[in-house]
């Protein structure tokens, strides 16, 4: 049925836009039917797919250094009260200066290579993660550490047994986030400056007006970018077994 | 009286002079209160009287400032003094009913074969064989305070605190965890907070009443028999409109 959905979906958004195209008559280098994408994306295919493979990489790496970044810098803050006050400023400053702002400095410090992109993706994602396990972490009910306290746990098995877990949850929320945000990351840094990935790919083509490239390009992004999202969300659905997900109202 | 009277004399817990205060309002003044060893005593009073209070205090929760002392009888170990049991069941819904059973031995790295054995063993005779790999989130209210309550005493605690354990189950329910409770916890120091007479009267060798502010101990008393006494018993047809009228002139609120 879900398979269903999204051919339905897909079918329906790419109808869409061949009426849109046929009704308007629009040139090609504003906006290409999608018959004209896809035989850029068959003839470019060769070409796509090492600039797909880089991009990849660098959001998974990013999401993966950034995730472990962040579960670290939630579990300084948890067992760390005065660390906390110092690092809890930090992380909302890098919140608020805007990542786009940083990609040149990034990139002049970094290089044109993966590096300055992977920092991209984990200065993205490092925010929703470590505040997501933060405060789940903190939410442990104050009567379950009582309970373990009395039973003559130690903090460190209190962490894992009781309060690790049980901000799974909350964290998976913020990685959900995390999943989706990535590849944000990733694009503007091979915007800024690069040499490969599917950002630099689109620079190029549009630069050529080639735009059914540039479309081929991103829905091979977008693609992507769905399918990660998923893939964390299963394994996340996985991982948290014990919550099952329910729909709070019924049709 | 004698009959129901402690065998050894001996105090399972002492309260000695505790004072504390909450929101500027004094919650005990040099309170006093013992608590026999292998009976099961029953705090009963209005809400908000403190009852709850004081076993938080027995039970050495630090968020609790308060003068005073609270001992435990010779050669008890301060540390492995208290099992806790609150109206709550804390069941930890990641682990199976088998692991939240012996959730203390998995807190302390204590998990031998002996202790899943022992926690199986208890779970068949509470009748929850077939629970063991479940998940809490499949149990019932009752069946997930049982599972409570066998942890709680998996910890093999001298003294045994129960906050309103039952107070969340429908009647029936309750009915049958009182009556578990109460042979399980035999011969233990069980201090028993709770809002309901009759659940006092079934389950306690002894009642406190609590009341006024601070609180005080406004009746104590030691009904006959042996615990649990049924419920439709003489002693509880007998006590039960004693105990609520002294509730009842307590209860300002």
């Amino acid at each position: 049925m879900k398979v269903v959905r999204f051919v339905v979906l897909f079918l329906s958004f790419v109808v869409c836009w061949q009426i849109l195209v046929v009704t308007t008559g629009v040139p090609h280098y504003i906006l290409p039917a999608p018959g004209k994408v896809y035989s850029a994306l068959c003839n470019e295919w060769s070409v796509l797919m090492p600039h797909l493979l880089v991009t990849s990489t660098e959001i998974v790496l990013g999401l993966i250094l950034g995730t472990v970044l962040g579960c670290l810098c939630a579990l300084t803050m948890i067992l760390s009260p005065l660390l906390k006050k110092w690092l809890l400023p930090v992380l909302v400053m890098s919140q608020a200066i805007p990542v786009f702002a940083l990609a040149p400095i990034l990139v002049l410090w970094l290089g044109y290579g993966m590096a300055s992109k992977v920092a991209m993706a984990v200065l993205i994602i490092f925010f929703p993660v470590t505040s997501s396990f933060y405060h789940g972490m903190q939410r442990t009910e104050e009567d379950l550490l009582e309970l373990s306290r009395m039973m003559g746990a130690g903090s460190s098995s209190i962490l894992r047994f009781v309060v690790i877990p049980n901000a799974m949850p909350a964290f998976a929320g913020g990685l959900r986030v995390a999943a989706a945000v990535a590849p944000i990351g990733a694009i503007v840094g091979e915007w800024v400056g690069s040499s490969k990935g599917l950002g630099f790919y689109m620079l190029q083509a549009n630069a050529r007006m080639q735009v059914d490239k540039m479309f081929a390009a991103l829905f091979l992004l977008s693609v992507a970018s769905v399918g990660l999202y998923f893939l964390i969300d299963f394994l996340l659905l996985k991982i948290i077994y014990w919550e099952k997900p329910r729909e709070l109202y019924h049709e | 009286m004698s009959l129901i009277s402690s065998k050894t004399g001996v105090q399972g817990v002492s309260c000695r002079n505790i004072n504390m205060s909450y929101d500027k309002k004094l919650v005990f003044e040099n309170l006093c209160l013992d608590f026999e060893e292998g009976r099961c005593t029953c705090l009963l009073g209005p809400s908000g009287c403190g009852k709850s209070t004081l076993i938080r205090i027995i039970s050495g929760n630090k968020s609790i400032v308060y003068t005073g002392d609270v001992r435990f009888r010779e050669g008890v170990n301060n540390s492995e003094a208290v099992a806790w049991m609150s109206q709550k069941d804390l069941l930890l819904p990641w682990m199976t009913v088998l692991d939240n059973v012996m959730l203390g031995a998995k807190l302390r790295g204590e998990i031998t074969l002996e202790v899943r054995q022992k926690a199986r063993q208890v779970l068949a005779d509470a009748g929850m064989a077939d629970y063991e790999t479940c998940h809490p989130a499949v149990l019932s209210g009752g069946m997930r305070q049982r599972v409570a309550l066998l942890r709680t005493l998996m910890e093999e605690r001298p003294i045994i605190l129960m906050d309103e354990p039952f107070s969340a189950l429908d009647a029936l329910t309750r009915l049958k965890l009182q009556d578990l409770s109460a042979q399980l916890t035999r011969g233990k120091t069980v201090i028993l907070v709770t809002h309901d007479p009759m659940e006092a009267l079934r389950l306690g060798d002894r009642i406190v009443v609590l009341g006024g502010s601070p609180a005080k101990v406004v009746a104590d008393f030691k009904p006959e028999g042996s615990v649990p006494r049924e419920s439709g018993g003489p002693v509880l047809v007998a006590e039960y409109p004693r105990l609520l009228q002294s509730l009842l002139c307590e209860d300002v609120a």
